[in-house]
Formats: structure tokens, C-alpha cells, sequence
């Protein structure tokens, strides 16, 4: 499946702006309400992420086709890291340890601004940089599907 | 108000990661030997045993690709597109999970990472991040003498 990657842009866009707030008010209700949009991405596909129906119908129509499509597999796999992260950080501000909110919830800030402003898919780098950790010499696409 | 600090120092802090890292990116450059440890990839040579495929007779445009990777698809279609132009050059790309040892020899942490090998297979350039068409042109007027 094929993604408009401005649409990608600007999910990451009001991402950021959401983890912005959550750092200031320190609301684990609003990193969880974050949380279940990166699961959304991440279990349904882009397509059905609440960011991204909000540039499909509010902002896509007023502008040019894409140049180009993108494969939705980096993204979405990036939303999944980004999942990891606002699960930590919720059960961090709720659990009453605010350095483990705070610190999450900065890493994943982090990720989706160089996302919304340079373009960046850290959490795609991640990828490899975990599978080169995991031991073993010859591991096959078997773990693909784990993520 | 310490959340809000923390907020304003992620985003500086990634502001010039991102700067840094655009400037980078896809800049094909030549390693000093040992200027890494390990020895640096700059002694590697490589052959048509650890790629699977044949070298290219006067340079061959190696990428390093995986499966969540957005600038490998553009990559591909440059390198593809030198390889077709200039004789004696072919484009080999490996998917990264399937060749970890090479990964880990050569010291590959992001994809795509493009080398560029001379007629013997030696590593003369490399570069992580999308390279632009010029700079691999520019790069093989190194690899081939």
C-alpha cells in the first residue's frame, strides 16, 4: 500500500504539537489518548490513523497530487516505535514516576519532529540498528512480522 | 514548567541533530584507513562470494537496503540508473537482515548505505543517506582509473 508522504508530514506535525502539551501538563491521559492513535497506524494501517483522515479530508483536497508515493511499511512501522515509547511514558506520569513519563515522552518528541520538519524516520533507523544487536548469524525475515 | 524545558531542549537538541544529519546525508566520502575502529572499511574488499553477484569489471555501486526504509527506493532508482549509463558498472543491492555479518563487519547502521568498490572490489567511497546522482558520477571518477 502507497501514502501520500505530506500526509506523513503533517501526522507528525500534530504529533509533535500533542507530545509538546504532554510534556507541559504532564497528562497521562493525553499520552494515552496519543497511544491509541499510534495503535490505530500501527494495527489498521495508515490509512485509518486518525492524523491522516484529518489530511485526507481536510487539507489533501486543496492541494496538488503527490509528486510521489511513498511505502507505507517505514512509516507504519515508525508508529509502532512510537507506540513502545507513549506506552512507557503513560504508565510512567500514572504510575507517579514523572522521569519515565517525561523521558519517553521526549524520545518520541524527538522522533516526530525531525519526522514533521526534516524528514527523518528514526524510528526506520531503529529498525536496523535492533536487528544488528540481535545475535545469531544468519537471522532470516522470521522477526519481520514480530513488529 | 520542567516539562516545558524539557520540551524547548528536545527540540533544540533535534533541530541540530536534523541540521547535522541533512548536511550528511548521502555524501559520499572517502575514509581514512583506520579511522574507524576495526580498521575502518576503507582496507575492506570485498568479492562476488560475500555479495552473491558479480562485480562490476570497472566499479560496482553496492546498497545496503532493509524493509523499513523510505530513501531506498529512491537509492535504487539512482544507482540503477548510473550502472545503466556508464559501462563496466553494476548495481548490487543486499537487504541488510539477510547479510548481518557484512553489516557488522563494514559497520553499516543505517540503510541505505551506499558503497562505492573499485575493479577489485576495494571499498574507495561510502555514504549513509540517499546519495544524488552527481556525487555517485563524481564518486566512480575515483573508483575508475
Amino acid at each position: 500500500m502507497q501514502v501520500d508522504p505530506r500526509g506523513q508530514r503533517f501526522a507528525a506535525a500534530v504529533t509533535t504539537v500533542v507530545l509538546i502539551a504532554v510534556l507541559v501538563t504532564g497528562s497521562w491521559a493525553l499520552l494515552a489518548a496519543q497511544a491509541v492513535v499510534f495503535a490505530i497506524a500501527t494495527l489498521f494501517g495508515l490509512r485509518y490513523a486518525p492524523y491522516g483522515r484529518v489530511y485526507a479530508v481536510l487539507i489533501r483536497p486543496r492541494l496538488a497530487p503527490p509528486r510521489e508515493l511513498e511505502d507505507e511499511a517505514p512509516p507504519r512501522f515508525a508508529q509502532g516505535v512510537g507506540l513502545v515509547f507513549s506506552l512507557v511514558g503513560t504508565a510512567g506520569y500514572a504510575a507517579g514516576i514523572p522521569w519515565l513519563g517525561n523521558g519517553a515522552t521526549a524520545l518520541a518528541l524527538a522522533a516526530a519532529f525531525l519526522n514533521a520538519v526534516f524528514g527523518f524516520c528514526l524510528g526506520c533507523e531503529m529498525y536496523l540498528l535492533v536487528r544488528r544487536s540481535t545475535p545469531g548469524k544468519r537471522a532470516g525475515s522470521a522477526r519481520v512480522g514480530d513488529y | 514548567m520542567e516539562g516545558a524545558l524539557i520540551a524547548a531542549a528536545v527540540l533544540a537538541a533535534a533541530t541540530v541533530f536534523g541540521l547535522v544529519r541533512r548536511r550528511r546525508d548521502g555524501v559520499l566520502r572517502e575514509r581514512r584507513q583506520g579511522a574507524r575502529r576495526g580498521g575502518g572499511d576503507m582496507a575492506e574488499t570485498l568479492g562476488p562470494d560475500e555479495l552473491g553477484a558479480a562485480l562490476g569489471e570497472r566499479a560496482t555501486l553496492l546498497q545496503f537496503s532493509s524493509a523499513f526504509c523510505a530513501p531506498c527506493r529512491a537509492t535504487r532508482r539512482t544507482l540503477g540508473e548510473v550502472a545503466g549509463m556508464v559501462d563496466g558498472v553494476v548495481h548490487v543491492e543486499l537487504d541488510a537482515e539477510a547479510h548481518l555479518d557484512l553489516v557488522r563487519r563494514l559497520n553499516v547502521v543505517r540503510t541505505p548505505t551506499v558503497l562505492v568498490l573499485d575493479g577489485a572490489g576495494r571499498v574507495v567511497r561510502r555514504a549513509a543517506g540517499a546519495p544524488r546522482k552527481a556525487d555517485v558520477i563524481a564518486a566512480l571518477g575515483t573508483a575508475i582509473p
